[in-house]
């Protein structure tokens, strides 16, 4: 399943991705369909430019960076394990960098 | 119970990631699209008014702000002081039920200088912010870092209060009675909505007022100088905070705004009280991280927004359009353990991720905290203040006090050390032209035992520390204000036969007429 989506980085975030705040994405083809692990992943290994520690931790993102999958908490969609369908609108907004 | 190998699997509670969409938890109807703290799901419509109503609620449970009182907005371009300047407006708005009466003004504070970006970049900011401004239709006010070199020394004064600080709500009215009584006895004719389109029709005209003269190159370097001359991390952020407060309470002070707004979050704040603990601030944690700061006397600090945590603050800009600009700062892309700031940072965001009652925490311990009222003696003692955070000293030596434990440690792993005092040679001492000389001129000259000794006399514990290593870099501001109360304790040391205490002076029986 091809999916095409759509990446916003916003409160600094952008920095570790060249200062471009929006993105458009194609993944891969793969058998199973992504999960936000597997683009986690992705976005470390063909997006990141520099320091990835100061995004990606481990399996997740860095405590402070907030995630919403279509304008919703991705809590709410089940975090890492939820399934990428195409047209997604992923947004990740550092909150490290106060007011 | 208490074994080497515990098996906890499964006894521990683990966060359930629910996968079935939730409904809101106040409505009941909407699909929730956030968690906030720990476990509640809003829906858009719902978060919006739980957003609104919390600032509402902040200005209305701490009654300091009064009608048609003149407020500073203190705003970074960060997203919490953009959501708070939105709050502001959303406040002031005619068609808000009870609105806010106050007159807003804006203040941004460009400190690109101390954090080494260029001329454009900081150009291209300030014109983000410009533009983000004009849309409020507030008067604003840009002002650059630099600009703290040319302060006058009068602002580290800590000015009279106008008014005693409100304890219940018949003490309210009557401050408010006050303040309106004194305004009206300053401009006759000006109401609240008479100064509001007042400022309105000329707010295109001031815009140019608003922003300052352009800074020069030379400016900058000397800026540059100053924070080059600290060698942590730690210092240079402190340094940095506390010279904002000064360009900000300088443009309060001038510009006749009694209050100050600043946009310090719930998470902003958590980490603040933790590390100021560390940097030594323990004293004076009830007035940083309190709703209202009065240390400075006519112009209170006050921080609306800490009840929000960083993720509200983050998803409420993002669905609402909220305009705030990225500005990197002194810290930006630094190591985890480049600073006690931002290690704790660091160590509360990490706790919050699988404690999400972390920072509520310490924010409910933060509301505990108040400060004990000093003896109505602080008249006599103008200088008992700290002189860069202006905050009460707390360096009296005390029997057995901490304090007292931390300056023997010092001394005693001195001794060790080979004697260093000796070959610091008589370095630019007073004379205030010569200061300048020391700034451009040799590096290692500088500390002069003595004025290092003098300065640390006027300053608290903290403070002491983040000096240590430029006393002769500082601005001049500070430097002849610390000169004025050196020669003052002098004076006051030679007069102090002469001057009758308080006690003695009731218990001598007034004589009417000349002595």
């Amino acid at each position: 399943m091809v999916s095409l989506l759509s990446l916003y980085l916003g409160g600094g975030a952008e920095l570790l991705f060249g200062s471009v705040k929006e993105h458009h994405v194609t993944l891969p083809n793969q058998s199973e369909p992504w999960d936000m692990k597997q683009l986690l992943v992705w976005i470390r290994g063909n997006m990141l430019k520099e320091r990835p520690e100061l995004f990606v931790q481990g399996d997740t993102v860095r405590p402070g960076i907030l995630v919403l999958i279509n304008d919703a908490d991705w809590e709410l969609m089940g975090e890492l394990e939820y399934e990428l369908q195409d047209k997604d609108n992923v947004v990740f907004i550092s909150t490290l960098h106060g007011g | 119970m208490c074994q080497v190998d515990e098996e906890y699997n499964g006894q521990l509670e683990h966060r359930v990631t629910p996968r079935v969409s939730k409904k809101c938890v106040k409505c009941k109807e909407n699909t929730a699209v956030l968690i906030i703290r720990a476990g509640d799901a809003f829906c858009r419509g719902c978060f919006k008014e739980y957003f609104i109503h919390k600032f509402r609620a902040m200005l209305g449970k701490n009654r300091v702000i009064f009608p048609g009182e003149k407020v500073l907005l203190a705003v970074s371009g960060g997203p919490a002081s953009s959501s708070m300047l939105s709050q502001v407006q959303e406040g002031l708005s005619r068609d808000a039920p009870k609105k806010l009466r106050f007159v807003p003004g804006i203040i941004y504070i460009d400190e690109g200088g101390a954090s080494g970006q260029s001329m454009e970049e900081r150009e291209r900011a300030v014109a983000q912010l410009e533009s983000v401004f004009r849309a409020t239709n507030y008067h604003y006010h840009i002002v650059h870092l630099e600009q703290v070199l040319s302060l006058p020394s009068s602002v580290l004064d800590a000015g009279s209060s106008a008014t005693e600080k409100p304890q219940t709500g018949s003490s309210y009215k009557a401050a408010v009675d006050q303040f309106i009584q004194t305004k009206k006895n300053q401009h006759p004719d000006l109401s609240v909505e008479n100064a509001q389109s007042h400022l309105s029709s000329l707010s295109m005209h001031e815009v140019e007022n608003g922003v300052t003269s352009p800074i020069t190159p030379e400016h900058t370097q000397a800026l540059q100088k100053l924070f080059a001359s600290v060698r942590t991390l730690t210092a240079k952020e402190d340094l940095l905070h506390t010279l904002r407060q000064h360009l900000i309470l300088h443009t309060a002070r001038t510009q006749g705004y009694t209050k100050v707004m600043m946009g310090d979050s719930c998470s902003r704040l958590a980490i603040k009280l933790l590390s100021n603990i560390s940097l030594g601030r323990g004293a004076s944690l009830a007035t940083d991280t309190g709703f209202s700061d009065p240390r400075y006397g006519d112009v209170v600090i006050v921080r609306p927004m800490r009840d929000y945590s960083s993720k509200e603050i983050a998803y409420y800009n993002r669905m609402f359009d909220i305009p705030s600009v990225f500005i990197p700062g002194l810290d930006t892309k630094a190591q985890d353990k480049a600073s006690i700031q931002h290690l704790t940072e660091s160590f509360v965001t990490k706790l919050q991720t699988d404690f999400p009652s972390t920072v509520s925490t310490i924010y409910r311990t933060s509301e505990k905290l108040h400060t004990a009222c000093p003896p109505q003696n602080t008249n006599t003692q103008p200088f008992a203040k700290c002189l860069l955070c202006v905050c009460a000293l707390d360096t009296k030596l005390e029997e057995f006090s901490a304090y007292q434990a931390t300056l023997i440690s010092e001394q005693l792993s001195q001794r060790r050390g080979p004697a260093s005092s000796a070959s610091q040679g008589q370095c630019c001492s007073s004379g205030g032209g010569q200061h300048q000389g020391c700034m451009t001129g040799e590096g290692g000259c500088c500390s002069s035992a003595k004025s290092t000794v003098d300065l640390k006399s006027l300053l608290c514990y903290s403070c002491r520390l983040t000096i240590k290593d430029m006393v002769n870099a500082l601005p001049q501001y500070i430097l002849s204000e610390a000169e004025r109360r050196k020669r003052r304790s002098q004076m006051r040391e030679e007069i102090s036969e002469f001057l009758l205490d308080e006690e003695e002076d009731e218990a001598i029986p007034r004589v009417n007429g000349s002595l």
